[in-house]
């Protein structure tokens, strides 16, 4: 175990149900004070290198082995990138259209998943509950339908990437200028079958986070709370726009830092910054520099930096939400939550449009023309902005790979929340309470880190949590068992 | 979508793992052979990870068989009962185990199918590959002949009852 000579030190591992593991190390002061906290990501796979000199139409499918949670957004981010190596910058309508059934299925589930059996048992029964009860299991117990509804929710959303895809996980539909199939008349049939109850039950969903957020504001707004920059990609006219846009950046007060900007420009404006103690890199604006420079991603960018959202009961949603900032962008960590459901009920109404349209089951399926050398595909994953950037040789071998996870981007300030939870619930403290552990992984999982992307790791990831006094001895740490 | 309340007869095996990951796809690996075998009494389902819905599948069958590659153990393979776990053990990440699918299928649909671990022996999986180590294949053919000789020698409805002795 490292030390650190200057202070005390506590570690948390593993933080459990986000996806992948990291440790957590705080570090007290002399007065017993918490100096500084860390989210350490341990692994690391090279995934950027590994895919070099491989043919770049493998790339949507070969990038989904990054993740088995959020794979459909790599795979069509992969695909958005190396649409122009067959000339495919605009797609037909069938095809963007499938494309976009496939990423709004991907957001429904994901975010279905995380508020009702990652998140929910937090909300559900406090932060400070027995852990025999603050589980998925605990939720089944008291409250079934909820649990019940919350599978049907993430069972709905497979579905529709089953369809689109061709499989549940790692499926092949996107394609390098398009989709190799559409979406038959039987299949949205069977998709419309379960819609309303799809619906209803979004609302609910919405209803609930927003109750629990309304209900502890007070606790919760001085809970990881702390002002930041957001980055998102926006559609022309500003509205959320979950598939494709440019990006835009808001700084703390929702003023424009920048807006529609191409997405092949994004290394004019995004920086990865590095730091010894950490595998995942540390984005920041180049305009602003590392200091003040970095930003978050995800549900509460997403809803903080676009203008509106095009589905009305999803927009409504956002007018309530945007009104707790008082004219300013909405910064405690724990809102994720309610605009993470936000964006769940817009997912579903996106869907619904969907599902009536007939391009759907349209025949034109692929375009091509003039060959790019060089991609970048930007998308809104459930976690945040992901950006996918590869260049071809003159054999369609990959020569460069380069990815941004929402993760990545959301890195800085989960280091900050930990950091200020850490000194809420922590300092002075002797020993590692499992309330004072679950208080930092709460914070953790609003985010819903998705580790293993962040670092395209290997093999487990365990995560610790260690307490180091000013003399860089350990005080206390603590580990949680991981599948 | 299928109703959980409907049950379904036979065995439910379900194959988790990476095939991306050398012989952590044994799970897959089987029921891929399985599957062109085409076993009425048998329905199969291949995942990277269990999950919170694998809980609504479960709940309909009798007899469920989770297939995964272990990282140590004995040779072929070993097979033992699994009970539904309704704490908090080993609920961490996104995925679960198969004790916790189990929970699940309890608490949620009141089912209380036949759990049974069929752990197949791997050796190599730090790394990247879709293929399997020779032992792994060795190992992979045994756990298939023994699930096959069930299937082979009885009735769908007799199947279930068999392989839980």
């Amino acid at each position: 175990m490292a030390t650190d000579q200057a202070s005390t030190r506590i570690v948390i591992e593993p933080v459990t149900r986000v996806e992948g593991h990291g440790k957590v190390t705080i570090h007290l002061d002399e007065a017993g004070q918490v100096r500084e906290a860390r989210l350490h990501i341990v692994e690391f796979r090279g995934f950027e290198r590994f895919i070099q000199g491989r043919p770049f139409w493998e790339m949507p499918v070969a990038v989904q082995r990054l993740c088995g949670i959020c794979p459909v957004s790599h795979h069509l981010c992969a695909a958005k990138a190396v649409d122009p190596m067959v000339g495919g910058r605009t797609l037909t309508p069938t095809a963007e259209k499938v494309r976009r059934l496939m990423h709004h299925g991907q957001f429904f589930q994901s975010h279905a998943l995380h508020f009702f059996h990652l998140a929910s048992p937090d909300l559900l029964f406090g932060f400070d509950a027995e852990p025999a009860t603050r589980n998925v299991i605990g939720v089944a117990m008291k409250h079934p339908e909820l649990a019940r509804q919350g599978i049907l929710m993430r069972k709905y959303g497979q579905e529709i990437i089953r369809i689109t895809a061709g499989k549940k996980i790692h499926g092949t539909g996107a394609i390098p200028g398009g989709v190799n199939k559409n979406v038959t008349t039987a299949e949205r049939d069977e998709l419309l079958d379960g819609y309303d109850h799809m619906l209803r039950w979004s609302r609910d969903a919405l209803s609930l986070a927003r109750r629990y957020t309304l209900d502890h504001l007070a606790e919760l707004s001085e809970f990881g709370s702390f002002d930041s920059n957001f980055l998102c990609i926006v559609r022309d006219d500003g509205a959320l726009d979950l598939y494709d846009g440019k990006l835009r950046a808001i700084d703390p007060d929702g003023r424009l830092l920048f807006d529609q900007i191409d997405n092949d420009r994004y290394l004019d404006h995004i920086v990865e910054g590095v730091r010894p103690w950490s595998y995942m890199k540390f984005p920041f604006l180049r305009s602003l520099g590392p200091d003040t420079g970095w930003y978050r991603v995800g549900p509460l960018a997403r809803i903080n930096a676009c203008t509106y959202i095009d589905t009305p009961e999803a927009e409504a949603a956002r007018r309530e939400f945007m009104a707790l900032g008082n004219g300013r962008p909405v910064h405690f960590s724990m809102a994720y939550h309610w605009a993470r459901m936000i964006e769940a009920l817009h997912a579903i109404e996106k869907i619904g449009e969907l599902l009536h349209d007939p391009d759907l089951q349209g025949d034109d399926l692929c375009v091509t023309g003039p060959r790019a050398r060089e991609g970048v595909g930007v998308i809104e994953a459930p976690r945040g902005t992901l950006f996918h950037h590869y260049r071809v040789n003159e054999d369609d071998q990959v020569t460069l790979c380069n990815l941004i996870v929402s993760t990545t981007s959301n890195n800085e300030p989960m280091n900050r929340a930990v950091t200020d939870v850490a000194r809420r619930v922590m300092g002075g403290q002797p020993v590692i309470t499992e309330g004072m552990m679950n208080a930092v992984e709460v914070v953790i999982r609003a985010y819903d880190p998705c580790l293993s992307c962040a670092t395209h790791a290997i093999g487990r990831m365990p995560l610790v949590v260690e307490l180091f006094d000013h003399e860089g001895r350990t005080v206390d740490r603590r580990i949680k068992n991981s599948c | 979508m299928p109703d959980p309340s409907t049950n379904e007869r036979g065995i439910l095996l379900i194959g988790f793992g990476n095939p991306g990951r050398l012989d952590d796809g044994l799970g897959p690996a089987l029921v891929e052979r399985l599957r062109s075998r085409g076993f009425e009494s048998l329905t199969l389902e291949s995942a990277y990870q269990l999950a919170v819905e694998h809980a609504a599948l479960v709940a309909r069958h009798p007899v469920v068989v989770f297939a995964d590659a272990s990282l140590t153990g004995p040779e072929p393979f070993t097979v033992s009962r699994l009970a539904p776990v309704v704490d908090s053990a080993g609920f961490t990440t996104h995925s679960l185990e198969p004790r916790g699918v189990l929970g699940l299928a309890l608490q949620l649909y009141g089912a209380r199918p036949v759990g049974i671990s069929l752990a197949i022996r791997g050796y190599s999986f730090d790394g990247f590959g879709e293929f399997l180590d020779a032992r792994a294949l060795r190992n992979l053919e045994a756990a298939e002949a023994y699930i096959a000789s069930f299937c082979e020698t009885a009735r769908a409805d007799e199947t279930s009852a068999i392989i839980q002795t």
